[in-house]
């Protein structure tokens, strides 16, 4: 491998923001992230003014990067509009951090909307059909994860009580935080009596379809100090693609977030013993469990086990979700930006009842497609630099 | 060389009843789904072979279906020649498919004008 400048800690996220979360009834997904972004920049002390790199993806606007540029009359000397899934928001930050250390932006606005519960009702997706797909009609994306679960069970014994746990455990996080879309209590038995969507997958393995908008900014470190917050510096960043439709990864069990997990920690120069608070996309209860192995917070097999423990729900000994996750919190279509946004909130201090104490490492890690696309961003507080 | 369309290619076997796949001579290997160039070796003497129409489920589901309309299975199958794809296991109950088990390639009629590649288990299972 060629040698690589490291990027850990020299750029920062400074402002974060959520928007419309649930249900915004008679918004646009442009108005649901503009507003996010809006109040991003004013979390970090910064003005529109001030933003000079825009990332964006919406689930319906293939050039929302020139839209979000009009629509806030900025010039932007970067227009980050690329589309690797639910994960592209890491990735944005990824590039946002290359292009700071580089001196060619000065400060990058991150954002997204969408409105697809109370505007179309359903998932949207960007993905085009697949002519070796379309034919069999799968059920997507919900078949392809059900594939990878059912593989998951078969190799490793994983069991639909273990999956559940995942979903039990994000909901009781969920009751923590006001913003959740969903509250109340959930058991294993509940989640088992769903109806089934694609075996073993229940509808209480299966995301929420949420309206929300959500944003953060970032800047090189050096300024970021002067700013509102506490900056919250980014120790590692990483993206790995390995396929598009299911039938074309390998290994149904392992995804690429090993890839992207280990160049991030590499960066970071830490392990997952030392991360304090994890958020992973959770579009499926099976997705928490294979990020928890590819990442390396417990043995490949050994995730439903894991989870099963209570080791993720509050009181376990790693925090996972703590927002209440896709499962629970809200799921807007392309949830990556709610991992760094609810990272960034734990290190800040100011996730209220369901605060970590004493957080230093957090770890927000995105998937995109049918596990196809994997983004991994580690960020610390101040002393961790 | 350059292909002929590969994707019309593959279609057009299938519409005469045929389940046909690419191999590469150079390097011996079997290409799905249909491709200008082989994945990773990046081969491009891509020739169209009749596979042995063998494989083995590598993973199955049931796609639920509001009754009274029935559920269907979806499964990935791996080709005895390697490759794998997504594909409907038929002639069994969908949910009696499982991991593992051998099945046999058969053309059938599809939903869009167009044949496709379902698989059944092989006789005696």
């Amino acid at each position: 491998m060629s040698a690589m400048r490291s990027i850990r800690g020299k750029t920062a996220f400074v402002g974060a923001a959520t928007f419309g979360c649930g249900e915004a009834p008679g918004y646009t997904s442009i108005e649901l992230a503009a507003e996010a972004g809006r109040l991003a920049v004013e979390d970090a002390g910064l003005k529109l003014s001030d933003i000079d790199c825009l990332s964006i993806c919406l689930p319906n606007d293939f050039l929302s990067g020139l839209t979000i540029a009009e629509y806030f009359g900025i010039k932007p000397k970067m227009t980050n509009n690329s589309r690797t899934g639910g994960s592209a928001f890491l990735t944005h930050a990824e590039w946002a951090a290359l292009a700071l250390d580089a001196g060619i932006i000065d400060a990058a606005l991150i954002c997204y909307g969408s409105n697809q519960r109370t505007g179309a009702g359903k998932l949207v997706s960007a993905q085009a059909p697949s002519p070796f797909e379309h034919p069999y009609r799968p059920n997507n994306p919900v078949a392809s994860y059900a594939l990878a679960a059912a593989r998951h069970m078969h190799q490793y014994g994983t069991t639909p009580e273990q999956l559940a746990s995942v979903a039990v455990a994000a909901r009781q996080w969920a009751n923590m935080n006001p913003e959740a879309f969903r509250h109340g209590p959930l058991s294993i038995e509940d989640c088992l009596a769903t109806r089934l969507v694609a075996d073993p997958l229940h509808v209480a393995d299966c995301c929420l379809i949420t309206d929300g908008g959500a944003a953060v900014v970032m800047t090189r470190a050096d300024r970021a100090r002067d700013l509102r917050k506490t900056p919250i510096p980014l120790l590692g960043a990483a993206s790995a693609t390995w396929h598009m439709e299911i039938a074309q990864l390998e290994d149904l069990t392992v995804s690429a977030a090993k890839e992207s997990g280990e160049r991030a920690f590499a960066q970071a120069g830490i392990t997952p013993k030392d991360v304090d608070v994890t958020e992973l996309y959770d579009a499926f209860t099976i997705n928490t469990i294979l990020f928890l192995e590819d990442l390396g917070f417990c043995p490949k097999g050994e995730g439903g086990r894991f989870v099963e423990s209570g080791a993720i729900a509050p009181g376990g000994s790693l925090p996972v979700n703590t927002n209440g996750g896709g499962l629970s919190c809200v799921h807007p279509g392309m949830y990556s930006l709610y991992t760094l946004i609810e990272a960034i909130r734990q290190l800040r201090g100011e996730a209220g009842e369901r605060q970590i104490e004493g957080a230093e490492i957090a770890v927000a890690h995105g998937n995109g497609g049918t596990l196809s696309s994997q983004a991994t961003c580690i960020l610390g507080t101040p002393a961790t630099v | 060389m350059t292909q002929a369309p590969p994707t019309a290619t593959y279609f057009k076997y299938l519409n005469e009843g045929k389940f046909m796949i690419q191999r590469s001579p150079s390097t011996g290997e079997w290409v799905f789904y249909p491709r200008m160039v082989a994945p990773k070796s990046g081969a491009s003497d891509l020739e169209w072979a009749e596979p042995s129409g063998l494989g083995t489920v590598y993973s199955t589901t049931v796609k639920r279906v509001k009754p009274p309309a029935p559920s269907v299975n979806i499964s990935v199958v791996e080709l005895d020649e390697g490759p794998r794809l997504m594909t409907h296991v038929q002639g069994v109950e969908p949910d009696a498919v499982t991991i593992g088990m051998r099945v046999r390639a058969k053309v059938v009629d599809g939903l869009d004008d167009q044949k496709i590649v379902v698989f059944e288990p092989e006789a005696g299972q």
